[in-house]
C-alpha cells in the first residue's frame, strides 16, 4: 500500500520560507498570488496490513513535529 | 566532577564543548556516542553539542532526538541530571520532549553567524547563578534554525516560572519574545542557541560564556 503523507505548518504558525516563495512568484510577474505555505510531502511504501495506528504514530512520533506543524494522510 | 558530551554523526561543536568543560572542571569529558544505549556511571552533567546531526534531515534535530543515546538522557534528565543542549543540542532537546516549543527558520532566512548580545533573564538557575539578573553578555551565535516558536500559552508559563535563561539583546532571528534560551519545568534540563562554549578565555575574543560552565559545575557540587 502506498501512502502519502501532507505535513504542513499550523495556522499562525509564521512561515518565512513561504514568505520568500510569494515574493518571488510577485517577482516573476504572477500577479493574484495572495499567499504561499511551504510543507513537505512524503510517499511511504507499506505493508497492506498496516493499520491507523501505526500510521498515525508515524507521523506524530517523527514524520510531523506537532507542536508546529499537522499532517494527513493520504491513501494511494 | 565527571561530564559527558554527546557525538552524533553531524556533530561539529562536541569539541568545543569538551574543551569548555575539561577547563572548567579540569577533567576530560567522556565523549558518548550516539548509538551506545547508557550513559558514563557517576557523571553530573551531559552536553549535547551543536552541528549539523544527521544532516539537519527531516528538521534540524529530528533524527538525532530519535537516537538510543537520547532515550537515556530522557531517562536520566527525569531523575534530575542536568543536561546543556547548545545550538543543534536545542533543536535536539525540543525535538526529543524535554523542552517545549519548536526552532523554526530564521525569519530573515538567513544564516546568522556573529556575536550576539544577551541579557540574562533569570540568574536563579542551576546553569546561570554566576550570572547578574538584566546583565548583557556577547555569546556568538551560529545557526539557520534558531528561531524560537510557541504558542502564547507556553510562552506565558515559561516567562511566568522563570524558564526563560537568556534573551537576545538585539534583532537576531525573530524568535518569540527574544528568546533565546529555555528550562525545563524541574530546571535541570537547558537549552540555548548562543554558544557560550566559544567564549571562555581571553583568546576566544572574551569568556562571557565561561561562568555559565563555572555556575552550572558549582551547582552540581563540582
Amino acid at each position: 500500500m502506498k501512502l502519502r503523507i501532507f505535513v504542513t505548518l499550523k495556522p499562525g504558525v509564521l512561515d518565512p520560507q513561504g514568505r520568500a516563495i510569494h515574493h518571488a512568484l510577485g517577482s516573476l510577474g504572477f500577479a493574484g498570488v495572495e499567499d504561499v505555505r511551504a510543507g513537505k510531502m512524503f510517499e511511504l511504501e507499506v505493508a497492506d496490513a498496516t493499520d491507523d495506528a501505526a500510521i498515525d504514530g508515524m507521523c506524530r512520533q517523527l514524520l510531523a513535529n506537532t507542536v508546529i506543524e499537522n499532517y494527513r494522510v493520504e491513501r494511494v | 566532577m565527571k561530564t559527558a558530551v554527546v557525538v552524533f554523526p553531524g556533530s561539529n561543536c562536541d569539541r568545543d564543548l569538551a574543551v569548555a568543560l575539561e577547563t572548567v572542571t579540569g577533567v576530560a569529558p567522556t565523549m558518548v556516542w550516539h548509538g551506545d544505549s547508557d550513559l558514563p556511571d557517576g557523571i553530573g552533567l551531559v552536553a549535547v553539542p551543536g552541528g549539523f546531526s544527521y544532516g539537519d534531515y527531516l528538521r534540524s534535530g529530528a533524527i538525532a532526538a530519535r537516537s538510543p543515546i537520547m532515550r537515556a538522557i530522557v531517562e536520566q534528565a527525569g531523575r534530575g541530571l542536568p543536561v546543556l543542549g547548545v545550538c543543534n543540542g536545542f533543536q535536539v532537546l525540543t525535538e526529543a520532549g524535554l523542552l517545549p516549543g519548536a526552532l523554526m527558520r530564521n525569519a530573515g532566512l538567513d544564516f546568522v553567524c556573529r556575536d550576539v548580545a544577551l541579557t540574562v533573564a533569570n540568574a536563579q538557575t542551576a546553569f546561570t547563578s554566576r550570572y547578574d539578573a538584566g546583565e548583557t553578555i556577547r555569546v556568538p551565535v551560529a545557526h539557520h534554525d534558531g528561531n524560537y516558536f510557541a504558542d502564547a500559552e507556553t510562552l506565558d508559563r515559561l516567562e511566568g516560572e522563570g524558564r526563560v535563561a537568556f534573551r537576545y539583546g538585539e534583532s537576531v532571528n525573530g524568535s518569540a519574545r527574544d528568546i533565546a534560551g529555555v528550562l525545563n519545568a524541574a530546571g535541570n534540563v537547558l537549552g540555548m542557541m548562543p554558544h557560550p562554549e566559544r567564549k571562555i578565555e581571553a583568546a576566544h575574543g572574551g569568556s562571557d560564556g565561561r561562568r555559565l560552565f563555572e555556575g552550572v559545575l558549582e551547582t552540581i557540587g563540582a
